[in-house]
């Protein structure tokens, strides 16, 4: 026999689709089927069912072998190489829940540590860009119920988000987008022929890193000022279409991706981006919005922002948070080789940094908390496997617009594992009776 | 013999090297890999590949498919060449994310704490019997990490 668990929310991507529905065993100790979700969320459900993974914590030996050890001993090393360290970096976050990031923030401030999370290496730039000029959003819902102006810039939902645009930003027919696709109008700027730009209405296919001077070019087209015949490869008619477009629209939403945030101009981009949709409130409702790559790298930005007053590059080192992005950024501390431990958990620079960033982790104490074998698990001294956050176990997780959606536990962790937060319990605990302050 | 050593210098001579700008980014195909298991052979099948544009094939006189050996001011890596199935971008070329294309894009964040992913500038030449590396064998090797 086996039963079906309907709303089930899926732990791949910031979409964070609240529909899946998952088939178990009747004890519920296995996953057999997985319905409505993607390919990518399907594979990361049954892949908690390999029979290959891995289920207790192993050290790196000399000999280039792995030692299985047990939980405790591995809550002893991390306890201690925190304990020890000057200047100990704890990354990742975004693959986990809110409750374990706000242990972690715990383990952060007792160990006086660096604290980020992967918007280092994805929407970082958006930040900041947020903090100089603010951010005018909204929710999907309304992006579902009323945009008729869909604008995807650097960004690819079709590979990255593959149910974003049937969920909320194409397909769906809404309170006033009754007719679905034929009711909205799709944008796509991308320097390539995205499978997302071959859906558009529109494709401006932008010379790479020249989008600030795109997105200037739209303000310009707005008010109607001239323009230079072609600006980022784009011809001049070609801008004012599209401005017209978007300016005739009853409420739009511009998304934005990793094209705008990691090519150079970077936070500055965005800003021009925000700019633009301030601009094209003066004709018609306009919103923007960060394609959120993790499942709940917006929740590790708010637990952070909660607890310490800054959404990600956070430093902890006087006793007292700083932040200051360049500085106190994770790849910049690397680089520069001023970390002496590292902590990851719910990420994997070793596959997603520059390998530059990577080379300091190999020499120095490392633990890595992650289900998989990963790039960073094969570099770190001690992996630590735990279970699936949003399958093995539930928690609170944010979606890309900043609702919080409680994920759900389905099945059964393999016995004896623990889950992200149980072991951060016991590391804090054991780093207060180090620092004798039980 | 003096005949074969002279054609075959000539062909050592006509290697091409191309200039290409690379970028880098997410593909479904390197979205279901890191879920599946980043140890797996399908993990370089879906990661460890440059996808070009028709015309920069030719110009690098290779076939689809052809290993090739991509060098940036940061580093090289051994990568198999596939015609992009997100084209035309002549002059651009996209290695998905991942280790492949982080051991040569450019890690300068700028003060801004992000590394320069998209708009690193490369150049390209076949490498036909160059072994791809698996990704934690890619990461480990350059990291001098000792494995079994």
């Amino acid at each position: 026999m086996t039963r079906t668990i309907t709303d089930v929310v899926c732990p791949f991507c910031g979409t964070l689709c609240d529909d899946i529905e998952v088939i178990v065993s009747d004890d519920g100790k296995k996953l057999l089927e997985v319905d409505n979700a993607c390919v990518i969320g399907t594979e990361k459900f049954l892949h908690s069912q390999s029979p290959d993974r891995i289920t207790r914590p192993r050290m790196h030996q000399e000999d280039g072998s792995w030692k299985e050890i047990s939980y405790d001993e591995a809550v002893e090393y991390t306890a201690q190489m925190l304990a020890k360290a000057k200047k100990p970096l704890m990354f990742g976050w975004s693959s986990t829940n809110c409750e374990a990031q706000s242990v972690g923030n715990e383990i952060a401030e007792m160990s006086r540590a660096c604290c980020d999370n992967t918007a280092a290496t994805c929407h970082g730039t958006s930040l900041i860009a947020i903090q100089d000029v603010g951010l005018p959003s909204c929710t999907l819902g309304e992006i579902k119920n009323r945009a008729d102006r869909i604008v995807f810039w650097g960004c690819n939902p079709a590979h990255a988000h593959p149910r974003h645009m049937s969920r909320y930003s194409i397909f769906p027919r809404g309170f006033f987008t009754g007719k679905g696709q034929m009711s909205r109008k799709l944008i796509v700027v991308d320097p390539r022929v995205t499978d997302t730009a071959k859906m558009a209405d529109m494709h401006l296919q932008v010379a790479q890193g020249q989008d600030y001077e795109l997105l200037n070019a739209f303000r310009v087209a707005f008010k109607g000022e001239w323009l230079p015949d072609e600006v980022a490869g784009i011809p001049s008619e070609k801008i004012r279409e599209a401005a017209d477009i978007l300016k005739s629209g009853r409420f739009g939403i511009i998304f934005f991706g990793m094209g705008v945030t990691q090519s150079l101009g970077k936070n500055h981009n965005i800003d021009e981006a925000i700019a633009v949709t301030k601009d094209l409130n003066d004709y018609t409702k306009f919103s923007i919005m960060p394609m959120r790559g993790h499942y709940n790298v917006t929740g590790s930005g708010e637990v952070f922002a909660w607890q310490f007053g800054f959404p990600y590059a956070v430093d902890l080192t006087r006793g007292f948070a700083r932040y200051n992005p360049g500085d106190t950024s994770t790849i910049d501390l690397l680089t520069r080789g001023e970390i002496d431990a590292m902590l990851t958990i719910g990420s994997d620079p070793g596959a997603h940094f520059p390998i530059s960033a990577v080379k300091p982790i190999a020499n120095m104490p490392s633990v890595c908390i992650d289900p998989h074998l990963t790039p960073t698990s094969g570099v770190s001294k001690l992996h630590v496997p735990v279970a699936f956050n949003g399958v093995e176990t539930g928690g609170n997780c944010y979606r890309m617009d900043n609702v919080p959606i409680d994920c759900r536990k389905v099945v059964e962790p393999p016995e004896g594992m623990l889950t992200d937060e149980e072991f951060l319990i016991k590391v804090r605990d054991r780093l207060k009776q180090l620092k004798g302050a039980a | 013999m003096p005949l074969l050593e002279a054609s075959t210098k000539i062909l050592l001579i006509v290697m091409v090297r191309i200039a290409v700008n690379l970028i880098s980014g997410r593909t479904i195909q390197q979205g279901v890999a890191i879920e599946g298991g980043k140890e797996k052979p399908y993990y370089r099948e879906a990661a460890g590949i440059i996808e070009m544009d028709r015309s920069d094939l030719k110009k690098l006189g290779a076939w689809k498919n052809t290993t090739v050996r991509v060098t940036s001011p940061y580093g090289s890596v051994i990568v198999k060449a596939v015609e992009t199935a997100q084209g035309p971008h002549p002059g651009v070329a996209f290695i998905p994310m991942g280790p492949w294309a982080n051991s040569i894009i450019d890690p300068n964040t700028y003060s801004t704490g992000m590394p320069t992913f998209k708009g690193t500038p490369v150049t390209l030449e076949v490498a036909a019997n160059e072994p791809i590396l698996l990704g934690i064998e890619l990461v480990q090797k350059l990291c001098g990490v000792k494995t079994e």
